[in-house]
């Protein structure tokens, strides 16, 4: 089983949001990139998974200039056979799933898993598109994939349930917590990927469907209003008649 | 203008279903509801803007595959310009495609209608709810995926006509094996006042007091990470950077720090009710009513009062 995992870089959970030129770029002042959690812990480990129950490769793809190599070997050193990196900057997620399905379409994948989204763009967008452009079947925010020959069986959670699904290879799939556990890198995963293999490929052209003109920050909260533990009732009061939330 | 709004209508229509005909309806033109399934309930989205509904019956709204044929099917029948959603599960895996398909550029999470001083301009949650961004889409046609609670549902006209169609959506490459359906409480991210606890709260055992003030308010139900991972409560509840961003009319949290990947998913709520035994816990500083005490007790006081107030009303 040939599996492609895509891998977004994210800023560290921790990081403090600013952003610069006049609020129209995201400020990387002193920020540490991360593997965006969701590809990391449910996509790469779940693919890992599978690779050592039945054998087959795990490729790693990034759109992203050098400085996303450090993001590359983290994903390496958990256990990732290679890696490709488009060498762009990923505008947006349409850009940035031309591109991966164009490396995919010419190389024969299998199966293609992505996060569930980036906790920076938030978009959910890149898995969809993928799929759309090789035409195979997709499967949203899964919580649960086995395989079995070359079959899918997935969960997803719908609205206070569960939904249960079966799909054919090859597909692409997005995926959410409950798939995976987190694992954490070893010595030995982190020597390894110094020397794994890592392709540099060009992007192809492409049409800019969306653009980030700016940012805002949310405003500041004002100071916390301290209520006496043994006055609820006051507490209703306000967020009737001063929150007109209730 | 036209604009095309997808409902998932299987479980009745849903409050998210008519903020997204609500929403299309301020964008101005006409607007059309496009839905599968089996509803008997559709005429009513004309009260809420909706020109028409087309349905297929044949089709199945759990089913991506269909919907996305479906949809494509009625943009271009009906010639739209502007798709909407709402941002749910759907929405999540179709409007991707179509937005391929249709060369149309997706906007996802918009909060805003869009302002079109200077092309077409959406305000969307970006850093999982630490900041805004402002996305412009350049394509002639444009799909737009909005988070629930973005807007109020308002009615302006009377019940409409529903038009029977045939997409010919063909059968799925995704099969459906079985759902479990919902369970009748109120879906998270479409809640307008939800009661969250953390690991303050000490076991699963004891949540019977955060039910007890989500029922008394009509509330749903969340909790923070750690206690999604180990177990107490389902990770469907799990709200933050790394699970549900929500952005109700009123987020209670007891027992719950604060950490900045927490408060990422909930600080886009109106008002935040914070309860905590540490005068030092972070979330206080992100709260509009502070209660330094202990859950165990101030909980129970909290539905006291709140069924003090409901029986007033
Ligand atoms: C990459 C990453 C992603 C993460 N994503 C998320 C996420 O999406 N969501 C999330 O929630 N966390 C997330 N976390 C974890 C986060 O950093 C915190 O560890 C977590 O939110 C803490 O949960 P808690 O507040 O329930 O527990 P604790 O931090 O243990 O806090 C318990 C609180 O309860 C209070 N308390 C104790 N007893 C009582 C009592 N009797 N009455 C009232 N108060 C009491 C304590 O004073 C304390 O403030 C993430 C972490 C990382 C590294």
């Amino acid at each position: 089983m040939k599996i492609l995992v895509c891998i977004s870089k994210s800023p560290d959970t921790t990081s403090k949001i600013a952003f610069s030129e006049g609020n129209t770029k995201f400020d990387e002042n002193g920020v540490q990139y991360i593997v965006n959690p969701y590809d990391e812990w449910y996509a790469l480990v779940r693919a890992l998974e599978i690779k050592e129950a039945q054998g087959g490769n795990v490729t790693i793809i990034t759109v992203g200039n050098v400085a996303d190599e450090a993001i590359i070997r983290k994903a390496l050193a958990i256990g990732a056979d290679d890696a490709v990196r488009i060498d762009a900057e990923p505008t947006d997620a349409y850009f940035t799933a031309i591109q991966i399905a164009d490396y995919a379409k010419k190389n024969a994948f299998d199966l293609v898993l992505t996060g569930k989204e980036t906790i920076n763009y938030n978009g959910s967008q890149v898995g969809g598109m993928i799929a759309e452009v090789l035409e195979v079947p997709f499967v949203s925010l899964a919580t649960k994939l086995d395989v079995n020959g070359s079959t899918l069986t997935l969960e997803q959670d719908i609205v206070g349930g569960v939904q249960v699904v079966e799909v054919s290879l090859p597909a692409v799939v997005s995926c959410a917590k409950g798939m995976a556990e987190q694992r954490i890198p070893n010595m030995r995963g982190i020597m390894a990927a110094r020397t794994k293999p890592m392709q540099i490929v060009e992007p192809i052209a492409c049409d800019l469907f969306t653009t980030y003109s700016s940012y805002i920050l949310p405003e500041a909260k004002k100071a916390c209003k301290m209520i006496d533990p043994n006055n609820m009732d006051e507490l209703v009061q306000l967020l009737h008649t001063e929150a007109k939330v209730i | 203008m036209k604009t095309l709004v997808y409902i998932n209508s299987d479980n009745g229509i849903s409050k998210s279903s008519l903020e997204v005909v609500t929403y299309a309806k301020k964008l101005g033109g006409e607007v059309v509801v496009v839905s599968g399934g089996n509803s008997s309930d559709l005429a009513r989205l004309g009260e809420y803007g909706a020109s028409k509904v087309i349905v297929d019956r044949a089709v199945v709204n759990g089913d991506e595959q269909q919907i996305t044929k479906l949809i494509a099917f009625a943009a271009e029948t009906e010639n739209a310009e502007i798709i909407v959603f709402s941002h749910e599960l759907t929405a999540k895996a179709v409007a991707p495609r179509l937005s391929v398909k249709l060369k149309a550029g997706l906007i996802s999470g918009a909060i805003a209608l869009p302002d079109l001083s200077s092309g077409f301009s959406c305000k969307v949650n970006v850093f999982s709810g630490k900041a805004f961004g402002v996305v412009t889409v350049n394509t002639a046609k444009k799909i737009i995926s909005l988070l629930p609670n973005s807007v109020q549902p308002e009615i302006t006209g009377a019940a409409c006509s529903v038009e029977e169609i045939s997409s010919n959506a063909g059968a799925s490459a995704v099969k459906i094996i079985a759902t479990k359906k919902p369970e009748g409480n109120i879906p998270l991210p479409e809640a307008e006042l939800v009661v969250s606890a953390g690991r303050g709260l000490k076991g699963p055992e004891n949540w019977g007091i955060v039910e007890d003030l989500a029922t008394a308010l009509g509330a749903a139900t969340a909790c923070s990470r750690p206690v999604a991972d180990i177990g107490w409560r389902p990770h469907h509840e799990h709200v933050g950077q790394t699970g549900v961003a929500i952005r109700p009319n009123l987020y209670i949290a007891a027992g719950i720090s604060g950490a900045i990947q927490h408060l990422a998913g909930v600080n886009g709520s109106k008002v935040i009710v914070v309860i905590n035994t540490d005068a030092e816990a972070p979330f206080f500083k992100a709260a509009d009513y502070g209660i330094l005490g202990d859950a165990f007790e101030v909980l129970p006081k909290f539905t006291e009062a709140v069924k003090k107030f409901n029986a007033s009303k």
